[in-house]
């Protein structure tokens, strides 16, 4: 490996950024292939890199930004800390609670989920009945039409590289059902990638915030002047503590809503594409037994967590796990380490699509439970229905795995890309 | 048939029948206010959770230890208090009264 990176360099074919990334992407196959190895796995398992810090001592330290967190890992300290919201406060400094923190590329609160009760409760009530929508029996038509057209669009073309050309282009067009916007407004979305906070390669990147920024200020100043039917304009018109939201407000619920949805949605389309590949079975018990799809998608939000963990800003001296946590510094509550408790789930590590019992925190836990999971669950829901009723196999060609870096572990979140031909049922 | 009878939080009594299935399937089909069963029964949302009527606990039963922690840290809770996706209808389940919690 040293003597191939030296003939590079000696001969011009290496320098500066480019060696960089040379030993970054060689470093990435590496890891990898040694994960592969070990464990014999397959591309579509999620592996749990939390147990052994889990059993051992139940937190985990990470260093984000020289502003630590320390990490929760057990499921009952998590939901613990995470309805505990006098010690463990989400009403910080504007995102401080997020991890890696985004205190250095937003000054705007995100709302409700950077409040705590009981403000948090009156902001959310504003909103809860809008993101409850997805119930109803013509938002599921609506969507069900959406995915259908995306399937039949890529049905047997030879390769489909599924994070961009599957994934974000169903997660756009989803979310102008839950803003009740033109359809047309999701090819602006999907000319953003795949997430709206971070470029390829690059943590954090307060331009690309910006790009959503000022979007959304237009949008604000569209309703204004026009108001109409959708979330904007309700947001326009609704009212906290008796006054009209601030602009500031709006935005605050807005940007939450297109931050919150975004790669978490991905992620969890991407892997539930990665794992039906490998299990074909699965498309024929959901063809069999259509009624354990909403069991199965609880399971796969389970599994993948597709959001690693959430954090919270101690507001006083404090212990967990016997392990002492000074005022003003962070925790997190790691909802994917709390997933895999065995303390709880018989057989963690497998997907059991019929999981009867399974009180997971996939989509958090508590006051600050996922706003949009009602819609993120129907859109998995209608994935799984559609591939089944279209879908006969499919077949993964290629994949480059996305990996967090949370310093003691390396989580496996999805893919960066993963190409597949979907081969239809008859 | 077996009758189930709900009691929502703005003093609305709403008896239902059922065959089989949760009582937590009942209710959301049934619109019953206060029951959300959002994650379609698998104990993890807790938004069905009722008190049942103390002369009925003994047809209930008590929770398991998984519903137990789910329920302790949910608001309104009490020593009556079930996730009603966890009980399934059957014959020893007729005429319970269950008080809907949120």
């Amino acid at each position: 490996m040293n003597r191939i990176v030296y003939l590079l360099v000696k001969n011009g074919y290496l320098s500066g950024t480019n060696y960089l990334q040379f030993c970054e992407t060689i470093g990435e196959i590496l890891f990898t292939r040694t994960l592969n190895q070990k464990y014999h796995m397959k591309k579509s398992e999620l592996p749990d890199p939390f147990e052994k810090a889990r059993l051992d001592k139940g937190y985990g330290n990470l260093n984000d930004q020289n502003d630590p967190v320390t990490m929760l890992l057990r499921h009952k300290d998590v939901r613990k800390s995470a309805h505990n919201y006098k010690t463990f406060q989400s009403g910080a400094q504007p995102g401080r609670i997020v991890v890696p923190s985004e205190v250095n590329i937003r000054d705007a609160r995100q709302i409700p989920f950077e409040v705590d009760p009981p403000l948090h409760g009156e902001y959310r009530a504003i909103i809860e009945p809008w993101f409850k929508r997805p119930l109803l029996p013509e938002y599921q038509e609506k969507l069900t039409a959406q995915i259908s057209t995306l399937v039949d669009g890529i049905l047997n073309k030879d390769s489909l590289e599924v994070v961009n050309e599957f994934a974000l282009p169903l997660q756009s067009r989803a979310l102008t059902l839950l803003l009740n916007t033109p359809f047309s407004e999701a090819e602006t979305w999907i000319s953003w990638g795949t997430h709206v906070f971070r470029s390829e390669g690059e943590a954090l990147d307060g331009d690309k915030a910006n790009i959503l920024y000022n979007y959304i200020d237009e949008q604000i100043d569209r309703a204004l002047k026009n108001p109409g039917d959708d979330m904007y304009s309700l947001l326009l018109s609704s009212e906290f503590q008796g006054k009209k939201l601030t602009r500031e407000e709006v935005k605050g619920v807005m940007v939450l809503t297109f931050a919150g949805g975004r790669d978490t949605v991905i992620n969890a389309v991407t892997n539930s594409i990665s794992y039906l590949a490998e299990h074909p079975e699965a498309l024929e018990r959901f063809r069999q037994e259509p009624e354990i799809i909403g069991k199965a998608v609880e399971e796969f939000i389970r599994y993948f967590s597709p959001l690693t963990q959430m954090g919270r800003v101690v507001t006083e001296d404090t212990e967990v796990c016997e392990h002492a946590i000074k005022a003003d510094s962070r925790i997190s509550l790691c909802w994917a380490s709390a997933n895999r408790d065995t303390t709880v789930f018989e057989n963690p590590n497998e997907i059991v699509l019929d999981r009867k019992i399974n009180p997971h925190v996939g989509f958090g836990f508590s006051h600050h439970n996922c706003l949009g999971a009602t819609h993120a669950r129907q859109i998995l829901k209608i994935l799984l229905k559609t591939l089944a009723e279209k879908v006969g196999s499919i077949e993964i060609k290629d994949c480059k795995e996305n990996i967090e870096h949370l310093d003691e572990f390396e989580r496996k979140v999805g893919f960066n890309s993963i190409h597949v031909k979907f081969k239809s049922l008859t | 048939m077996v009758k189930i009878t709900f009691i929502t939080s703005d003093n609305e009594t709403i008896t239902l029948e059922g065959k089989s299935g949760s009582v937590m399937a009942l209710a959301v089909d049934n619109g019953i206010k206060g029951i959300d069963g959002d994650c379609g029964g698998v104990c993890s949302c807790a938004t069905c959770h009722v008190h049942v009527a103390p002369e009925d606990m003994s047809k209930t039963g008590s929770a398991s230890q998984i519903e137990a922690d789910m329920l302790e840290l949910d608001d309104n809770v009490n020593e009556f208090s079930r996730l009603c996706c966890q009980l399934e209808i059957s014959d020893s389940l007729d005429g319970i009264v269950l008080k809907v919690a949120n």
